[in-house]
């Protein structure tokens, strides 16, 4: 019997947006190999992504160092085996893959396999298990459902008082807790917040529940209260914008906001009524922003035009001398479902409009390897801005 | 700077990693200059709480990082990347003799790491800290297989590693306090072995009968270990420490059955009756018992047991006629075993014979008897029963905290790239850079 190549994963358990190295040693030389990863996913979908590779002269192959010549992913591509992959053929149309249970890791099978062609019908020579967790060891998952308002609420491990996040996505998600999880991990009380397709809400949501679940997080006794920020995606995004631009109406004032992907239009088919009838006026509102704002989109958005958004609501803070609290990221190739690194893209998925409940297939928009890009580098600078501006103290605190 | 700070960042990277994995401590975003305390604390199986702390003092950018910074006193002091862990210590009032091994490995081992202001050597359980965060310790990687062996009477576990395989395995066997220890066998196994550790001294056999195993019992994991499907047969190799040297070096060298690919002996003797049953090894040593000193605090010294190294063949293993390459690792101050005039007796019959190109020695001055995997606490002694002598005693095991810690994480790092080497043959290894 002949001894195997050994294949290594490291670290073996990470979190989601750390890297990691995929090492194949013990191989002949010059032989080309394929790395492949295989995920199921919790909806029992199964996720692939594989590259193909030349080992050098000591047997070796590094993912981190060498140059993928094919699959789904070419180049050097360190975690090109995460964010390149995609549903396994033959599998149901426009899947998307999101974790729903951040408390158990993504399990990822990562295998080498002999050639590069027709390497699925052989059965691999190595393979290591990889687990990618959303939750680090000690943060705590609280489900909140206090004063009429619903979310989960992670805090990370630690005496605190934390610095704090408002976390909102947008139509069509449900309740989506990944993104505190992670937030938490990296040191933020993180405030997942229910506001659309709970049973007991609906879409004629108003102000007053987003101020008492700022509130909420405000009063928290390990937050900081001074310290609270927002932080939104899409139809989230929108709410963040506006709640910060009405922050001397509602009472709400954040430290800063982070706007993903958003809009100042009124999307089709989910429209929040009532208290944001008012939203034709907010332009003269802009003014009222007094806090530091990073906008970031995808310049192939093909869902809402952010593109547009970004550039009118740059526009508006200049003309009202506002423009030093901007901060704007927009990547080219780039579509509308900017999540955290590593994460597979998705051009296109299955979507449940939320009053009509018609299904469709929604663009997003968005080219794999510039929208991973967009991912990885994003999510950097949201921390980082995070990090300035919610963890840096008073007298360090620069100017954007 | 004695005014509270806010928002002090730490972090440990990664916050889940194997035993043996080194990892990186940092400090952001404290105040430039200020003097602050990072602490760990651990509570283990039994109970009892373990703690290591290091003084620091931030840089100009209000940072300390672990890894390059010195700690300026505490339970380690200097540069020491993983100073937190090796240097745990009981914390002060507990039990003394306490040593700490994990016994259920299937869970991580849990670390609360904090950060103090200002340089405290004690009462933390009374401070707030600035910052904490909590890190695991894993044995077995992601997809390391648990697997009870009884096949054939054995008392032993079997990890597999995670893939198809096949893998080369290796027979694990530790020293005279009995019980099945799998914690290296499951960290050996998230390193591509097929690793079965093996409880040879209270088994079930044993314990049920009242009598010792014979030598078939090896022979039995052996082929238990080369018949499974995921086990690559012809590559199988033996390691142990302290006793289980005692029974590796036997199954090496005078077995019919057993044929090694290679051989780690750590903390041990080629000292014992040729032919001689488990038994008769353990009566032999027994009989020596009157030699044993004890030291000022009472401390069991057995290292004389042994000693003089005889001259006489039928009580020495025969090495010359080992066919196997072997590893020798001896701790210089081992107090429980001569482990260091063994290795020099081994060294010259080896040579003698003419097969000493297949012997590695690895001799670490201040280095004790227990040599374990890297990065877990130094115990210079602990209470202690052999399986012979049911009342618990106070042994001495010898070593320098410092120097016994380097010891750990060098020879593990040249334990698996030997095993490596024999077992995959690599010719040309990538070592395990991440350790």
């Amino acid at each position: 019997m002949a001894v195997p190549p050994i294949l290594s994963v490291t670290p073996s358990r990470a979190l989601v947006d750390e890297k990691f190295q995929v090492l194949v040693e013990n191989l002949p030389p010059g032989c080309p190999v394929t790395l492949r990863s295989l995920h199921r996913s919790e909806d029992e979908d199964d996720w692939e992504a594989y590259g193909h590779y030349v080992s050098d002269h000591r047997g070796v192959v590094s993912v981190s160092e060498d140059l993928s010549f094919g699959g789904m992913y070419t180049g050097k591509e360190p975690m090109g085996l995460l964010w390149s992959m995609r549903p396994v053929p033959g599998s149901r149309k426009g899947l998307r893959l999101r974790k729903i249970n951040v408390c158990t890791p993504m399990l990822v099978n990562i295998s080498v396999h002999s050639g590069h062609e027709g390497f699925r019908d052989r059965t691999p020579l190595a393979s290591a298990l990889a687990e990618r967790w959303y939750m680090a060891p000690g943060v705590k998952r609280i489900d909140i459902n206090k004063q009429g308002v619903q979310g989960t609420l992670f805090i990370p491990p630690g005496p605190g008082p934390f610095p704090a996040l408002l976390d909102m996505w947008g139509g069509g998600a449900g309740l989506l807790e990944y993104r505190s999880a992670l937030l938490a991990s990296r040191g933020y009380v993180s405030f997942s917040l229910d506001y659309l397709r709970s049973e007991h809400l609906s879409a004629d949501v108003e102000f007053k529940y987003f101020e008492t679940a700022f509130n909420i997080i405000r009063n928290h006794p390990q937050v900081i209260p001074d310290r609270v920020g927002i932080l939104g995606s899409s139809l989230g995004s929108m709410v963040a914008f506006n709640l910060t631009a009405y922050s001397t109406i509602i009472k709400v004032s954040p430290r800063c906001i982070v706007c993903i992907s958003s809009n100042h239009y009124h999307p089709p088919g989910t429209t929040l009524k009532a208290g944001f009838k008012i939203l034709s006026k907010y332009v003269l509102f802009v003014g009222r922003i007094n806090c530091p704002m990073l906008l970031v989109n995808g310049c192939d958005d093909q869902n809402w035009p952010t593109v547009e958004t970004a550039e009118e609501v740059a526009r508006l803070l200049r003309e009202g001398g506002k423009e030093h609290l901007l901060s704007r990221l927009a990547y080219p190739g780039a579509g509308h479902l900017i999540e955290p690194p590593f994460s597979p893209h998705f051009r296109a998925t299955k979507f449940i409009i939320l009053n009509s409940k018609e299904k469709v297939i929604l663009l997003w928009g968005g080219h794999t390897k510039p929208h991973s890009d967009a991912q990885e580098d994003s999510w950097r600078k949201i921390l980082s801005f995070l990090q300035l501006h919610l963890y840096h103290s008073p007298s360090v605190k620069a100017n954007l | 700077m004695d005014r509270k700070q806010c928002c002090v960042k730490l972090s440990v990277q990664p916050s889940r990693g194997l035993m043996d994995e080194k990892f990186i401590v940092l400090v952001q975003n404290a105040l430039p200059g200020s003097q602050l305390t990072i602490r760990a604390l651990h509570q283990c199986e039994d109970g009892h709480s373990w703690e290591a702390f290091g003084h620091y003092t931030a840089d100009t950018t209000g940072t300390i990082d672990v890894s390059e910074d010195p700690s300026i006193r505490g339970t380690y002091s200097g540069v020491e990347q993983m100073g937190l862990l090796w240097s745990l210590r009981p914390i002060p009032g507990s039990k003394p003799g306490l040593r700490m091994r994990k016994k259920n490995i299937q869970t991580p081992m849990e670390v609360t790491i904090s950060v103090y202001q200002g340089h405290q050597t004690e009462g933390f359980a009374d401070l707030v800290p600035l910052s904490g965060v909590v890190v695991e310790r894993w044995y077995m990687a992601p997809g390391v297989r648990r697997i009870p062996v009884t096949e054939g009477g054995l008392t032993a576990t079997l990890f597999l590693p995670s893939g198809p395989g096949p893998f080369p395995g290796l027979l694990d066997l530790w020293g005279g306090g009995g019980q099945l220890v799998e914690y290296r066998a499951a960290l050996l196994a998230s390193h591509g072995f097929a690793s079965m550790a093996i409880d040879y001294l209270t088994s079930k056999f044993t314990m049920e009968t009242g009598k010792m195993v014979d030598n078939q019992y090896f022979e039995t994991a052996y082929r238990v270990l080369q018949q499974h499907p995921q086990v690559c047969g012809s590559k199988i190799a033996m390691i142990g420490l302290s006793f289980g040297t005692s029974m590796t070096l036997k199954m090496a060298i005078y077995s019919e059955v057993i044929k090694l690919s290679a051989a780690v002996c750590i903390s041990g003797s080629h000292v014992q009756p040729v032919e001689g049953s488990v038994e008769e090894i353990m009566g032999f040593f027994q009989k020596n018992a009157g030699k044993t000193r004890f030291n000022e605090k009472n401390e069991a010294i057995w290292r004389d047991l042994l000693l003089p190294i005889p001259t006489d063949p039928s009580l020495k293993a025969d090495v010359g006629r080992l066919q196997c390459p072997l590893l020798l690792v001896v701790g210089e101050d081992d107090q429980n075993w001569p482990a260091q005039e063994s290795a020099l007796d081994i060294k010259e019959m080896m040579a003698r014979a003419g097969n000493s190109h297949l012997l590695t020695v690895l001799s670490y001055p201040n280095a004790g008897h227990l040599i374990e995997p890297p990065y877990t606490p130094h115990a210079r002694s602990s209470t202690f029963k052999t399986v012979e002598i049911q009342e618990k005693v106070m042994c001495l095991w010898g070593g320098q905290t410092v120097e016994h810690s380097r010891a750990q994480e060098d020879a593990w790092k040249k334990i698996l790239f030997f095993l490596r080497e024999n077992l995959y043959g690599d010719r040309n290894p990538t070592l395990f850079s991440h350790l």
